[in-house]
């Protein structure tokens, strides 16, 4: 008996940690054989540009969700660096990217402050941020939806290198950057240790303030990019639309990529996997004329069994 | 009623407990024990942290369901499913955290889930109201029945739910550490009602470290140490000292253990202390501690449990904010309340809680170890694998730490190689200072030898030690000096030629009164 639970206990950890990969492995086998055109230079471009910027407000949602906390204002981030981007755009797209970013910075050193030196649940500090942070880009893109005429921002939703779109390779850059933070950076180490164990990383000396309170500031300046290419690509900024409910997209490409909400273990290329599971899914049914009801419930499926598997193996 | 009271007469314990036995895994925490309560007896529980209390009583009130054994309740053998069911039942438990509904008024709190009702079925609320007011009068309490329960202090509400507790018929009291947070007049009140539940043919259950207390009122004891009876019987007839024994599971001897008398005299006369606390204080918890630490000494800090010795070690890491009192490493003040400033004077703290405050579960052993030293193996914030790896093998070698391979998790291994990996995080930082909370603590035999053996070959090298343990054996043994502590005071100094079980235990059993009286 003992010998079955070793076994079950190796499979649940096998299928917390390979699981996603299979799953989109299986997902592409089965559009292989069903789908026509699926492999087609066109449809996987079209797959990668839309899911990219959930991969990258993804990113930073699995850096704060490794350190056992939840950042539910990255959809405002982008409205609010949607909003901000064509004020600034006379003075060139580099300068009004950087701005819009910087917003984004803003936005998450107020969630980390309120985390880490006030001390409020994340979910409620960044609750706060969600609900206020749409309504003051409202305020400043004064309700209206601007079209975006300048050449080099429009450049990077629309254009690629070498087949590969510039969203996408903005993606993969992140994805690689993130992966070395976590690997290979004391910052990387201690946003872990903190979110496995505050009390003593805390008594070995680590700053759990300022880690924590940067985590925030890296998910806001994600969401914040998120944002400034969705309105490349959109060709407008829509403040009112943009990143509705993405929180909700990241939180789960983070789960289903096997990254524990009790914090202490970040999968950098699970998250992406768990997106692109999602995306899949949604593409598959799609091209089958399969409802849009459908899919919800699949993916709900796919969150609770995810959900399932890191608790077991947390037990 | 009058049923109930023939059932248990004197000569029949209202509560059996019968070779009652508890595991979890990889611990026995209750290992066939046997308690009696009897009518009308206050019934004191002793035992060190891991002795078992908790979990007796558990079992007691129905929180925990036991493995083996039986719980016999007025005569006959019963399960309780909940703690519900074992208050439905007459026994009632008062908790050291108040478990108290905070937002409702004092008299609802009296009365939560036995409420009075009118001919409607509805709460009564007038009765609610005069009944409670009665009961707290009854009580010696001052305090307005419809006052929200969190606007009153912490020892009024520790009133309030003994009120509680009594007035709900029970046969059968328990009482975990009820004094900790009260004032001496609530206390006075605390014993009166004691007395009456007593006069009533109540069993009352006494979980206290405080001596005085127990002896003041209780009937019997029972002893518990790592899980076991060691002894049951009245109190009356055991005196303190071998209560504290019986605890502490050492017998009164006088030979001393170990050879320190060679390395007290070897040392220096006059050195600047590696470390120096002074005046240490924190509200309830820690008053006017002062402890020295010479270089390349093993200082011991003895005490019940309870009597601040990690709060103190917390309280010198800057772990545990302080009120007054300061610190200094070899001279240096170091700024307190702080743990990183702590850390940067060389002051480290391996904490008692090994799996809470120590082991950083998910990550490896490798990362365990260099987690404190991180930003000094870095360059520009990217940790270099080449330096760090040369530490953790050096230290993975020199404190024969069993891992698989450096990336192994920590949680995987033993509990004496997840300490000696604790151990080696803080020795690659070159401490001045080590404080050691129980670190033998929950580790197997030979890991225990060995973690000893480093202690002293760590002290030799020159680093102060403040070794904290429950075990005289491994205190006597392994300190040069022992500073005794008890409700947060420096109740007794153990010079070096003092350090014996007799002494030691004289100290840990006197009244606060008679220790500071030693020590002044």
């Amino acid at each position: 008996m003992a010998e079955q639970r070793m076994d079950r206990a190796r499979m649940i950890a096998w299928l917390q940690n390979y699981g996603v990969y299979v799953a989109v492995l299986a997902l592409l086998v089965v559009n292989a054989i069903i789908t026509p055109h699926f492999f087609s230079v066109a449809n996987i471009q079209t797959q990668a540009v839309q899911v990219a910027p959930v991969v990258i407000v993804a990113l930073g949602m699995a850096l704060v969700i490794g350190t056992e906390g939840v950042d539910l204002s990255v959809g405002s981030s982008m409205a609010l660096a949607a909003a901000v981007l064509p004020l600034y755009l006379g003075y060139g797209a580099g300068v009004a990217m950087t701005i819009a970013v910087g917003v984004g910075a803003v936005a998450g050193l107020i969630n980390g402050a309120l985390v880490a030196l006030v001390g409020i649940q994340p979910i409620l500090a960044t609750l706060a941020l969600l609900v206020g942070g749409r309504g003051l880009a409202l305020v400043i893109a004064d309700g209206q939806l601007k079209q975006i005429e300048n050449p080099a921002l429009l450049s990077l939703g629309a254009e690629d290198i070498a087949g590969i779109p510039i969203l996408v390779a903005f993606a993969l850059v992140l994805t690689l950057g993130v992966a070395l933070l976590v690997k290979k950076t004391t910052f990387g180490r201690q946003l872990v240790a903190v979110g496995d164990n505050r009390v003593a990383s805390q008594l070995a000396g680590l700053p759990v303030r300022r880690v924590l309170a940067l985590v925030y500031v890296l998910s806001g300046v994600f969401a914040a990019l998120a944002g400034v290419l969705a309105t490349a690509r959109l060709t407008a900024s829509d403040p009112s639309s943009v990143g509705n409910l993405i929180e909700l997209s990241a939180i789960t490409s983070v789960v289903v990529g096997g990254t524990p909400l009790s914090g202490g273990r970040i999968r950098v290329v699970g998250t992406v996997m768990g997106a692109l599971l999602m995306q899949l899914l949604r593409a598959t049914l799609i091209k089958h004329d399969l409802p849009d009801s459908a899919g919800q419930m699949i993916q709900a499926a796919i969150i609770v069994l995810a959900v399932y598997l890191t608790r077991e193996r947390a037990a | 009623m009058s049923t109930g009271f023939d059932r248990t007469s004197e000569h029949e314990p209202i509560v059996d407990l019968v070779e009652v036995s508890k595991r979890f895994p990889g611990v026995r925490a209750l290992d066939a024990v046997s308690v009696q309560l009897w009518p009308g007896e206050v019934h004191a529980l002793v035992g060190e942290n891991g002795a078992g209390k908790s979990t007796l009583i558990k079992v007691l009130t129905g929180a925990y369901r036991p493995d083996g054994g039986q719980l016999k309740y007025e005569g006959r053998a019963v399960t309780f499913a909940n703690p519900m069911a074992a208050q439905a039942a007459g026994i009632s438990t008062i908790y050291q955290e108040v478990n108290l509904i905070p937002r409702m008024s004092v008299a609802q709190n009296l009365f939560l889930g036995r409420e009075p009702r009118t001919r409607f079925g509805l709460i009564d609320r007038a009765r609610v109201r005069k009944e409670a007011a009665e009961q707290l009068a009854a009580y010696g309490i001052t305090a307005d029945v419809d006052s929200q329960l969190d606007s009153l202090g912490i020892g009024a509400r520790q009133m309030i739910a003994l009120a509680r507790a009594a007035s709900a018929r029970a046969r059968v009291v328990v009482m975990d550490e009820p004094t900790s947070s009260l004032e001496p007049r609530e206390v006075q009140t605390l014993f009166d009602v004691i007395a009456d539940l007593r006069a009533r043919g109540t069993a009352v259950v006494y979980v206290s470290h405080r001596m005085d207390e127990l002896y003041r009122i209780c009937d019997r004891v029972t002893v518990l140490r790592d899980g076991r009876l060691v002894h049951t019987g009245k109190l009356a007839e055991l005196d303190r000292t071998r209560l504290v024994a019986l605890m502490l599971g050492r017998e009164l001897s006088e030979e001393r253990r170990h050879a320190h008398a060679s390395a007290t005299s070897s040392a220096a006369p006059r050195t600047t202390p590696a470390l120096e606390a002074r005046g240490l204080t924190h509200k309830r918890v820690l008053e006017d501690v002062s402890v020295t630490i010479p270089p390349g000494k093993v200082i011991g800090l003895g005490g019940l449990l309870g009597s601040g010795r990690s709060e103190t070690a917390k309280a010198i890491a800057g772990a545990l904010p302080i009120d007054a009192g300061g610190v200094w490493v070899a001279g240096a003040p170091v700024r307190t309340n702080s743990t990183a400033a702590a850390l940067r004077a060389g002051i480290c703290l391996l904490p008692e809680d090994r799996k809470g405050e120590g082991i950083v579960p998910n990550l490896s052993v490798r990362e365990n170890i260099v987690l404190a030293a991180m930003s000094r193996l870095s360059r520009f914030g990217v940790i270099s694998e080449s330096r760090q790896n040369a530490i953790v093998e050096t230290f993975i070698r020199r404190l024969r730490i069993k891992v698989s391979s450096p990336e192994q998790r920590v949680r995987e291994l033993s509990g004496g190689n997840q300490q000696k990996v604790l151990l080696a995080r803080w020795l690659c930082l070159n401490p001045k200072v080590l404080l050691l909370d129980e670190p033998t603590r929950g580790i197997d035999v030979g890991a225990k030898a060995e973690v000893s053996a480093l202690i002293d070959e760590l002290a030799q090298s020159g680093l102060g030690v403040l070794l904290i343990s429950s075990e005289l054996e491994e205190l006597i043994a392994g300190s040069s000096e022992i500073f005794v502590l008890k409700e947060g005071r420096v109740v007794k100094h153990l010079a070096p030629g003092d350090v014996t079980e007799a002494n030691l235990l004289a100290a840990l059993a006197a009244t606060p009164d008679e220790g500071l009286a030693h020590h002044g």
